[in-house]
């Protein structure tokens, strides 16, 4: 072990003390199942709002978003912008309703809107497969930081953040979730922050250099490649603003609130703490062009070896201690909500079937397998770009729950077969483009162009599945659904039969 | 011996708003009167939520057509950053929380109104 890693594994370690010791002592109020998953639904807007930014600012953010715009440059922007904006939209199409749907998980809103089985079971796999997709490039990006850092194997990683992450998860639920991920959103801004204001100030003592090379498509918000970029632009901007409300983990997090109006306050401030996080990220992009050139193809830990290429000795080693410790709270945090949420839906649909298990039981049981899967992915299969893999699970969200929960909540004539039918084509639609990029999938032209941002098509032809067959079939349409959705927009200061 | 023992008291919350049962009948049984009620509402809601995203598809999703029409664009520099760093970078986050400010409280507002109509009507 060299000197160069000490800072590195005395920031891991710190986090995980405090990760676990929040934890625990979160645990004196988490008693009931009710408390393991959604915190009795009575955390007040503001502290939730921090637990959602700490767990919804994951590795891509904190790691990936910077690599990205030293590589590839402003087009990139897209993803934290996208990623902020999926906030306004869940907010005025989603938020309030959704929360007054009174269902805990997608499957429940699906099976409550629907009264059908079948939905609810296809809505359990795609959450699923989401939170699956989402999980492994996290478990990917702690390998990848311990790598760089401390100079570990690329398996520690992932075997680090998954025995933590269970820990917590399977001791406390989501209330005591909840204030670890609220502490790791401050941490998360804290490490990305302070490190950025003396990288600059150091910068401006440089007498502020400029990029050795200069070329106008690192200033175009725009990918490469006129109609392709364009539409690789746009498909990304489609993919991240209608996938967010699909998140698996993000869906969790609303039903952990009071009531309607509640859950539009924490989206508004969640709103304010992204954009106040992404403020940061591009930073350490640009200051990549001057001092870390040398980088590409390297970008993912450009956060990482900036501060040790910018400063020398010991305050290097301090800052570089902060920006590991941040991106470790970044594995944990993400990892930890996606967790609770594929697990409370295989313990709910799977494991809790089986009935010999009580629902706190039944829940560990399903963490362990929740975290297992994605864990041995990530070891076994080749790196891919943190963003890129995020920005998938984007991908297949919108294609899959958007739809689902836009029609739900905003169209009365939606029905079970529509449902399916839409499901089943935007799942095939944006699957295949995942299996195409996970198989490393190269090549110019337009048919490359389709399948990397599928988004672009497979949301329309998803929304167009679900219409057409609702449609087709006006006779399934649920007997309650005019009560349903009464329920679902009118204020709780109405007291009506709920 | 010492004092006797007290009697166990059940310790209970103050009962939290409880409120006053009205009848909202018309919209509960689904009454036509209770249909143009709840209909006239999610569209209240539904039109604010589209003017809102129109404003997020001209202020932010107009930008790359912008720059693809206008490639030139790139090399404007305002405030010391490139023109795009600028506005996708750091102008987007405040102006996504404006509409997100203006959306709550028009929404909350349009659901005030629909719950004292609601109310008054039954009076």
């Amino acid at each position: 072990m060299t000197l160069d890693a000490a800072p590195g594994i005395v920031a891991v370690a710190l986090v995980t003390v405090a990760t676990l010791a929040i934890g625990t002592w979160g645990l004196r109020f988490s008693r009931t199942t009710s408390d393991f998953f959604v915190a009795s639904r009575s955390v007040n807007p503001r502290l939730n709002a921090t637990a959602i930014g700490g767990e919804y600012l994951s590795a891509a953010s904190f790691l990936g978003v910077a690599g990205l715009l030293l590589t590839f440059g402003a087009d990139m922007l897209w993803y934290p912008v996208g990623w902020t904006a999926g906030y306004l939209v869940l907010l005025v199409l989603v938020a309030a309703p959704l929360r007054r749907s009174g269902a805990y998980t997608l499957p429940d809103f699906a099976e409550a809107r629907l009264g059908s089985q079948g939905v609810r079971r296809l809505c359990s796999l795609l959450v699923v497969a989401i939170g699956w997709l989402y999980l492994f490039p996290q478990f990917q990006g702690a390998g990848l930081t311990l790598r760089a850092t401390v100079g570990a194997p690329a398996w520690l990683g992932p075997l680090i953040v998954g025995a933590i992450v269970l820990a917590g998860v399977t001791s406390g639920g989501m209330r005591s979730i909840t204030f670890v991920q609220a502490f790791q959103y401050w941490l998360k801004l804290t490490a990305l922050l302070l490190p950025a204001a003396v990288l600059l100030a150091v910068w401006a003592g440089d007498g502020r250099p400029r990029a050795a090379v200069h070329d106008a498509a690192w200033s175009l918000p725009l990918a490469d490649g006129g109609g392709q970029g364009l539409y690789l632009t746009y498909s990304l901007i489609a993919a991240t603003f209608l996938g967010t409300m699909g998140l698996p983990h993000v869906v969790v997090r609303f039903y952990t609130n009071p009531d309607g109006g509640a859950a539009r306050r924490t989206t508004l401030v969640v709103l304010a703490l992204l954009g106040l996080f992404y403020l940061v990220p591009p930073v350490y992009g640009a200051l990549g062009r001057v001092y870390a050139d040398d980088l590409e193809g390297r970008s993912d830990v450009l956060v990482l070896e900036l501060p040790r290429l910018m400063v020398d000795g010991g305050p290097g080693h301090v800052l570089t201690g902060l920006v590991v410790a941040g991106a470790f709270a970044a594995f944990l945090s993400t990892s930890s909500g996606l967790a609770i949420a594929v697990a409370g839906v295989l313990s709910q649909d799977v494991v809790g079937r089986r009935g010999r298990l009580d629902g706190v039981a039944a829940f560990r049981l399903a963490a362990v397998v929740a975290v297992a899967v994605p864990c041995v992915v990530a070891v076994g299969l080749p790196d891919v770009s943190v963003a890129r893999a995020v920005g998938l699970a984007f991908a297949v969200a919108a294609s899959t729950f958007c739809p689902l929960l836009l029609l739900g909540i905003w169209w009365r004539r939606l029905t079970d077969v529509g449902a399916v039918l839409g499901l089943v084509v935007g799942f095939v639609g944006s699957g295949t483009a995942v299996v195409w990029t996970l198989a490393d999938g190269g090549g110019s032209g337009w048919g490359a162009a389709l399948l990397t941002q599928p988004a672009a098509w497979s949301v329309p032809l998803a929304f167009a599945a679900m219409v057409l067959g609702s449609l087709a079939t006006p006779q399934r349409v649920p007997a309650h659904t005019g009560r349903f959705l009464v329920r679902l927009h009118a204020p709780e200061a109405l007291p009506l039969q709920r | 011996m010492s004092d006797p023992v007290p009697p166990r008291v059940r310790v209970t919350g103050p009962e939290r708003r409880r409120a006053p049962v009205r009848r909202t009948a018309a919209i509960d049984s689904e009454s036509r009167l209770g249909t143009v009620y709840v209909g006239s509402l999610l569209q209240e809601q539904g039109w604010l939520a589209v003017r809102v995203l129109v404003l997020l598809a001209v202020g932010v999703g107009a930008w790359p057509l912008l720059f693809h029409l206008v490639p030139s664009l790139a090399d404007v520099d305002l405030l010391g950053l490139p023109l795009a760093w600028l506005v996708v970078g750091v102008l987007v986050y405040p102006y996504l929380l404006l509409l997100g400010w203006i959306y709550v409280r028009r929404a909350e507002r349009n659901e005030r109104a629909f719950t004292d109509l609601v109310e008054d009507r039954e009076r």
